[in-house]
């Protein structure tokens, strides 16, 4: 008699098991236009539907009003030099347009790879002589929104050859390697289970597309170091620091991994 | 004083009588009061926009009041009805007393 009842159990936990798997592949077969290249897909197409829909209205996106204070900061003067952003920028729907598909890049002088972030405080240090934000702080955030949301529509296209081939390398080998308590590493998650469940969530394949994203956690705007940030603590492992060179190297594998995905920023996720 | 950024969406003319939204959207951190600090374990006081009004012409024609579980940027709409051309006057207030206000100006025709 007990025998019974087990297998029953069990009968019952495999449809449970099929179920769940039922109602997560209708998603997979959609046709997702523009948010997906081959086999590569967008954040957006793992978000829930009521998220999707905050994103698609530029009104009702609260990463938008980053962009409106972003372009505030875009033409405000600052620093010794009494310069400002558009002093020698121009406009930034020409001068910025396409900038977020290629970054980030190796920048001969600093001998490294260097991403938007660290390319607007260099500006803001030599060629204004102001001082740096700090990174994470509102106005760089709102800086970094306003000039990727100028690329948005754009395909991403970094470079991963020539002198940043050795930075990709590491940023692959970042990627691949085990780290942490939990002994994972970032493919573990965005590459074996991308589209798989983590808990409540559904995993995506960790594409920085719409970075800095509003992500409804946070409540707020993020960048991807934050984002980095967030992962490596729940596998146990000691983040690095904001703007470290294992992170730069990292962005650039991840936006590679998204080559030909459209620049959304800002989306908002989760 | 928090800073917020408010942005605002009405048409700018509609026909007398016809219903029309709204969209309102405010930058504003909402710290919800029930969060402690994590270093020195005291508690965050509540600092959320408590009270949304609108006014037309000066008269009150859609008002709530909000409480914790609001979210960070809060986002509103709602519909209204129009009779005369006038000012649309949005009003926010927020636990340190801060008011933050737009307006838009709409013609009916």
């Amino acid at each position: 008699m007990k025998k019974t009842h087990q297998g029953l159990l069990a009968a019952v936990g495999m449809a449970i098991g099929v179920t769940a798997f039922a109602t997560a592949s209708p998603a997979q077969d959609m046709d997702w236009g523009a948010y997906q290249v081959e086999d590569r897909r967008s954040g957006y197409t793992y978000a829930k539907a009521e998220t999707r829909a905050i994103q698609d209205d530029d009104f009702g996106n609260p990463a938008m009003i980053r962009v409106d204070s972003g372009e505030a900061l875009w033409n405000k003067v600052d620093g010794e030099a009494g310069k400002s952003c558009a002093d020698c920028h121009g406009d930034a729907a020409e001068s910025m347009r396409g900038v977020a598909t290629s970054y980030p890049k190796f920048d001969g002088a600093l001998g490294k790879l260097k991403n938007i972030e660290q390319q607007i405080n260099y500006c803001r240090t030599e060629r204004m002589e102001a001082k740096e934000w700090k990174y994470e702080s509102s106005p760089l955030l709102s800086m970094t929104v306003y000039v990727r949301h100028q690329s948005r529509g754009m395909p991403i296209n970094v470079a991963i050859d020539g002198p940043a081939a050795p930075f990709f390398e590491k940023g692959k080998a970042f990627y691949n390697q085990r780290r942490g308590l939990l002994d994972m590493s970032c493919a573990n998650c965005h590459v074996d289970n991308a589209g798989g469940i983590i808990r409540a969530n559904t995993l995506s394949q960790g594409q920085t597309t719409g970075f800095p994203v509003y992500r409804l956690k946070w409540q707020k705007v993020g960048s991807t170091h934050r984002r980095f940030r967030g992962c490596n603590k729940q596998v146990r492992s000691t983040p690095y620091a904001y703007s470290s060179d294992e992170y730069v190297n990292l962005e650039l594998f991840v936006a590679w991994r998204g080559r030909g995905l459209l620049v959304e920023t800002p989306a908002i996720r989760n | 004083m928090a800073i917020a950024k408010a942005r605002i969406k009405v048409p700018k003319s509609v026909a007398k009588g016809e219903i029309f939204q709204v969209k309102t959207l405010i930058s504003h951190k909402m710290e919800t009061g029930l969060r402690k600090d994590k270093k020195t374990g005291e508690k965050i006081p509540r600092m959320i926009l408590n009270r949304f009004v609108c006014k037309y012409n000066g008269e009150e024609v859609f008002a709530c009041d909000w409480s914790t579980p609001i979210s960070a940027n809060p986002y509103t709409a709602f519909y209204l009805k129009a009779s005369e051309s006038g000012t649309l006057d949005f009003i926010w207030t927020d636990d340190e007393g801060s008011v933050f206000e737009k307006s838009a100006d709409i013609m009916v025709t």
